[in-house]
Order: C-alpha cells, then sequence, then structure tokens
C-alpha cells in the first residue's frame, strides 16, 4: 500500500516539473534577452559616441596651407644689413606676404581687394616666415616657395564646414570664392599634417590654437599626482592590512577612506583652493597646485586597489615566512608586496586614468586661464587636457568645433593607453592560487 | 598526570617543558590548562580529534597564535630554561630556534634555490654566495630532495609534486638549523607515496632535531613517534611512550579514540 502511494506521489512531482519546465525556460530565455538587448544598447551609444567624435574631430588634425612665392627681400627684413636679431625679430613679415600675394593676383590692385586677400592667410604666417628667418638668416635676400598656414574661415570653407552661400552662414563674397577656386585649382592650397595642434599652447586664432600646452600641463600634474599618491597610498594599505590591530578605530578609518572615494570631485578642488592656494600660497593655475588636488581625488581609489591586491595575498605565504623568523616588515617587502605589486599598479593606473580626466578640481584651482605659453616647469601657469576641451567647446568660432572633438580624441587615446597597460599588468603578472 | 613524576620515567632531556597553558580565542577556551614535556631529539605526536587543540598547543611553542588577533596565551612554556613568553624574548629568535612545516605544503613563489636560502639571508648565517649555497645543497640533502631537484635549482618550488614541495618546505626549515621542528599535519595534503618519504625523512631528522607533529592519523603517530600525547576537548587527557599509549592506554577516552569509536 504505502508503495503505491510512493509510486503515485513520484509520477504527480514528474508531471508537475513537467508543467512548470516551459515556464523555466521560458523565463531563461527571457533573461538572455535583457541581457542582449542591455550590451547591444551599450555597443550602440559607443558606437555613437565615437563616431560623433571623429565625424566632427579628424578634420582638425588636418591644416590647409597656400603655398606662396616668398622674396626676402633685404630692404624690408634687415634694411641696414647689420644682421641685427632684434631688427630681423621686429621687421615688417606681413609686407612679403602682401608682396607674394600681389604677384598671384596681379589685377586686383584696390585697397578692398588687397584687405581680402591678406585675410585669406593666417596671423601666424607672418610668425612662421620670422622664425624661419631667425633661424637661418642666410635666407635674406632669396626667393623661394613656402607653405603658410591660411586663415580658419579659409580652411572650413576648403574642409566643407561653412557654406558658399552667404545667406547660410558663408563669409566669402563671389570674388574671394573665384580667388580661393583659382588657388585650388593651381594646386597651391593643400591640407597638411595639422603641427599647431601638438606643438603650440592655446590661441585666439584657432588655426594657431594647439593642444601641447595643455598635454604638458596634463603630464606635470599627473607626475605629481603619481609621485605623491602612489608611495602614501601604498603605505597607507600596507599599515592598514599588514600592521594595524583591527579594531574600532580602524574600521572607522576603512568606512572614512570607502567615502572618500565617492566623494565628488569638485569638493576635493573646493579643499585644494582653501588650503594649497589660501594656507600655504601656493602659485594660482600651476600644474604643482593641480597634481596635489588630484592627488586627493586618487588616493582613496589607490589605497583601496592597494588592500585589495593586499588581500588576495594567500595567508600560508605570510605564515611560511614568519615561521621562518622573518620580521613583519620582512614579511612585506620581500614576500607579501612584490605579489600584490600587479593587482596595487593596476589600480594606481585606473586611479591615473581618473585623475587624468578630471577637471572640476582643477577648475576651483585656476587651471582654466587662457594660456598661450607652453609651462616649462610645473610651477608655471597652465591648463589640462579636460580643461582645454572645457575651454575650446565654449569658444564660438566654427573651428574651434571640430578642434574640440580632436583634442577629445586625443583625452581618450590617453586614456585607452592607460587602460591597456592596465589590462597588459594585470595579464602578464597576475598570479592565481 | 603528574608532570614530575613522567619526567623521572624519562631518560632524555626535556627540551620544552609547557606548564599549565591555557589558550582563549576569544570567549572560547581553547586549550584547558596542558602540562607536557617534550624531549630532545625525539618525535612527539600530538593526537585526537577536531578541535581537541592539539594544532593549537603546537602553534603555542614557535609563538604563531600571536598572530590570530584575540588569541590570548597563559601559563609557561619553557624552551632550554628560556620562557618564550617572556616579555623580552624576541619572537623572530624563537622562530630561528623553533622551526615549523605547515599542513598545505606552501614553498614561496620563488626558485627552489631561494626557498631554501631565504631563511639563512633573513638570519645573516652565511657571508658569501659560496656558503650560502653550502647550506641550500647541505638542507636539500638531509630532506631527501637534492638527487631529485639538483639540475633545476633555479626552477619555482612551486611547479614541484605536492609530496616535493613538502620535503622542500622542510629543507626550508632545517636551513635555518632549528632545535625544534613543528610539523602541522605535514602529510595530509599527500598521496601514500610520498607520505611514506616524509615519514622515513621525520625519522632521521629525530638524530639531530626535536620534532613535535600533530597528526590525524593513528598510524602515522605509531610509526613516526616515539611518545604520543593525546587531546580531547582542549585537555590534555594522556601523554607517555608511543606503544604503550597504542597498546596499553591508561585512559577509556584514549581507548575509545585509538580504537575508533569516535574521532
Amino acid at each position: 500500500m504505502s508503495d503505491l502511494v510512493q509510486q503515485l506521489s513520484r509520477s504527480a512531482t514528474a508531471d508537475r516539473v513537467q508543467a512548470r519546465l516551459k515556464q523555466r525556460y521560458a523565463a531563461e530565455r527571457r533573461f538572455r534577452a535583457y541581457g542582449v538587448v542591455a550590451i547591444g544598447l551599450a555597443l550602440l551609444f559607443l558606437v555613437t559616441l565615437l563616431t560623433s567624435i571623429i565625424g566632427k574631430g579628424s578634420s582638425a588634425f588636418f591644416q590647409n596651407e597656400i603655398q606662396l612665392n616668398i622674396t626676402f627681400e633685404p630692404a624690408v627684413i634687415d634694411s641696414e644689413g647689420l644682421r641685427d636679431p632684434a631688427a630681423i625679430a621686429g621687421a615688417d613679415y606681413q609686407a612679403l606676404i602682401r608682396t607674394a600675394l600681389g604677384s598671384l593676383f596681379p589685377e586686383d590692385t584696390d585697397r578692398a581687394s588687397r584687405r581680402e586677400l591678406i585675410h585669406l592667410i593666417s596671423q601666424g604666417a607672418e610668425l612662421e616666415l620670422r622664425k624661419m628667418v631667425m633661424n637661418d638668416p642666410a635666407l635674406i635676400g632669396t626667393t623661394r616657395p613656402v607653405w603658410l598656414p591660411v586663415a580658419a574661415p579659409v580652411d572650413q570653407l576648403l574642409k566643407g564646414h561653412m557654406s558658399r552661400n552667404t545667406e547660410l552662414g558663408g563669409q566669402f563674397n563671389a570674388r574671394e570664392l573665384a580667388r580661393i577656386d583659382h588657388l585650388t585649382g593651381q594646386g597651391l592650397l593643400a591640407a597638411k599634417f595639422n603641427k599647431w595642434l601638438f606643438t603650440q599652447g592655446d590661441s585666439r586664432q584657432p588655426e594657431l590654437a594647439g593642444l601641447w600646452g595643455a598635454v604638458v600641463g596634463s603630464f606635470y600634474s599627473l607626475l605629481v599626482t603619481l609621485a605623491l599618491s602612489f608611495p602614501l597610498g601604498v603605505a597607507a594599505a600596507v599599515y592598514l592590512e599588514e600592521f594595524a590591530v583591527k579594531n574600532r578605530w580602524t574600521d572607522i578609518i576603512e568606512v572614512n577612506i570607502n567615502n572618500l572615494a565617492a566623494v565628488p570631485s569638485i569638493v576635493f578642488g573646493l579643499l585644494g583652493l582653501e588650503i594649497f592656494l589660501n594656507v600655504f600660497g601656493l602659485p594660482r593655475s600651476a600644474p604643482l597646485v593641480g597634481g596635489l588636488a588630484l592627488t586627493l581625488v586618487s588616493l582613496p581609489t589607490i589605497i583601496i586597489a592597494a588592500r585589495v591586491a593586499l588581500k588576495a595575498v594567500p595567508p600560508w605565504i605570510r605564515e611560511a615566512a614568519l615561521g621562518l623568523g622573518a620580521s613583519r616588515l620582512q614579511m612585506v617587502t620581500h614576500h607579501v608586496l612584490p605579489l600584490a605589486m600587479p593587482g596595487i599598479l593596476t589600480g594606481t593606473i585606473i586611479g591615473m586614468a581618473r585623475a587624468v580626466g578630471e577637471s572640476a578640481p582643477l577648475l576651483m584651482i585656476g587651471m582654466v586661464a587662457f594660456v598661450v605659453n607652453i609651462p616649462a616647469t610645473p610651477l608655471d601657469p597652465s591648463t589640462a587636457l579636460p580643461v582645454q576641451i572645457y575651454l575650446w567647446a565654449a569658444s564660438p568660432e566654427r573651428a574651434f568645433v571640430e578642434r574640440t572633438s580632436a583634442a577629445i580624441l586625443v583625452l581618450l587615446c590617453f586614456l585607452a593607453v592607460m587602460n591597456a597597460t592596465a589590462i597588459f599588468l594585470r595579464k602578464r603578472y597576475e598570479r592565481r592560487w | 598526570m603528574d608532570p614530575g613524576a613522567e619526567r623521572t620515567q624519562s631518560n632524555g632531556h626535556t627540551k620544552v617543558a609547557a606548564r599549565d597553558v591555557n589558550v582563549y580565542y576569544g570567549e572560547k577556551h581553547a586549550l584547558k590548562t596542558v602540562d607536557l614535556d617534550i624531549r630532545i631529539n625525539e618525535v612527539t605526536a600530538l593526537i585526537g580529534p577536531s578541535g581537541c587543540g592539539k594544532s593549537t598547543f603546537l602553534r603555542c611553542i614557535n609563538r604563531m597564535n600571536d598572530l590570530i588577533d584575540g588569541a590570548k596565551v597563559t601559563g609557561s612554556i619553557v624552551l632550554d630554561r628560556q620562557d618564550i613568553y617572556d616579555r623580552n624574548l624576541d619572537v623572530v629568535q624563537l622562530r630561528a630556534r623553533v622551526g615549523m612545516v605547515f599542513q598545505k605544503p606552501n614553498p614561496f613563489p620563488k626558485s627552489i634555490f631561494d626557498n631554501v636560502a631565504y631563511g639563512p639571508r633573513i638570519h645573516g648565517l652565511a657571508n658569501t654566495a659560496g656558503e650560502i649555497e653550502e647550506i641550500v645543497v647541505t638542507s636539500l640533502k638531509r630532506a631527501g630532495l637534492f638527487e631529485e631537484v639538483k639540475d633545476r635549482l633555479e626552477e619555482p618550488g612551486t611547479g614541484l609534486s605536492g609530496g616535493q614541495q613538502q620535503r622542500l618546505c622542510i629543507a626550508r626549515a632545517i636551513a635555518v638549523s632549528p632545535e625544534v621542528i613543528l610539523m602541522d599535519e605535514p602529510c595530509s595534503a599527500l598521496d601514500p607515496i610520498a607520505t611514506a618519504k616524509v615519514e622515513e625523512l621525520i625519522d632521521e631528522l629525530r638524530e639531530n632535531f626535536t620534532i613535535v607533529i600533530v597528526t590525524h592519523s593513528m598510524q602515522q603517530a605509531a610509526r613516526v613517534s616515539q611518545r604520543t600525547a593525546f587531546f580531547h576537548l582542549g585537555e590534555l587527557i594522556e601523554v607517555g611512550d608511543t606503544e604503550s599509549i597504542f597498546t596499553n592506554p591508561s585512559h577509556k577516552l584514549t581507548q575509545g579514540y585509538i580504537t575508533g569509536r569516535f574521532g
């Protein structure tokens, strides 16, 4: 009798399982579909972001230049023939350009035409010529073809960012357009690699504005951040993990470090403004102070990552070392720290990547100024890459739109390189126990 | 058992004398009033069911219990007339005199050579590279591992088999020339052949070292030890010559354990 009951109940169980089976599989299929949709959306956003930035920014890596036959007239550059550097530096190089342009368009002799002609050329062209002559005074008296940057509106027109129709925002009248077409037809206008973008500081002239000042500023800031936050972070993590007694105080410290990691970075900027600038009187806008503020931002991240890496070292390594009579410091420096180092470095690089993309704390300490010069030391005024993006994005000129995107691309490249390094370190030196 | 009476029976010297040892892990009273003498150049086996305190006692002898948060040890453990729980005793020095081999083979993720050389290096036992090499070779030979690894001393110690790793750990421990070697279930992670080799080694090492071994295997205790101590629920129930413990236990708990009625 009892056997029969058991048999009956068993088949009833099977039936119930059967009945629910379809539902269970359906739930699983739904769950997978959600996952695929989520990843698909994320990829879609990524692709949209990259296409938009690359589409807008890639043209900024090129700059249209014009080939002019420049005669380095001794009467204009060095009328007394003394080769005096001060005289050469102060010469009227625009006159040389005017002459060269005049010979290209001999019929345009009226004042309006001449003004239109000179507006085709960037103001940076004079600086280029001066630099050439300063570097090589033997050029004086010779005539040679020189590639010089065109003005930003011409550049934008040639890149197709500006309409030829004045009613649609075009800046050129029919005569000017005819001249530009004439030059293009003669092969005297060509897009060349935009060297200004990677060698110059900021400028009011978009065609002369460069990222290099911001790159150097970011580099100095990051150097200061790394030099401070790596040793401080590792020392704090080692002390907390390996030496400190676990009690209420260390618990409080741990909670607070975790809280600090979540504090908005602008708060650290205000702290930096108050302490480093107002109390210590350090120079405003300097990468040194930027680095100090960024240290505050990245320190909690590094401490947390280093603690996780130290925790991942198995306890039997410590027992083995201590059992042989190693002191705690020997145990840490000989065994635990080397084994945790790949994880610590990965965490540090990720902390640095966060710091290089931070702009809010830098705004607070004044690294948002218009700085033309490339900073020579960490104490010189400077901007940083994310702040430069912010500054350019706020500029009205059409040519700054493409440069903003180009700057974002450069920043993204830095981040990609840093993250790739972190992944490489992790894959290369990671240990599994 | 009266320790005084126990001592008069023995013909060997006492190397380690534990008196009135109590260990607390926080609220838990893990070891209760243990008196035990470890004789020189003998193998003393500590046996008993899981959680009986035998490993706890072992780890008192080189103060590895210091590492556990909330652990408290009272009483005295005397190593050659020196109380190792004395405030002035340096724990680093103690661990150079009392070596330890752990349950799981735990070579450093370094070369075989560096594993063995580590102890002598940190204690400054050798001044030249030649001396270090001599110590490494001697230790590996005494651990019976030299022939197997002599061509690959620069390869990582973690690449050896489990039994070889455990013998490497023994070589690493004896390279410091300790007086006492503590072994915490050294064969529990090894296969029978590797176990046999390690047991053979323990027997050879007895000539030069005093050995205390914790084991779950009563056969192993019977094979390698001269004296056996039986622990139960944190108390030392019985200690005596291994032969008499296994053939004629005086306590019925001991008898129950060695005949397999519990444990």
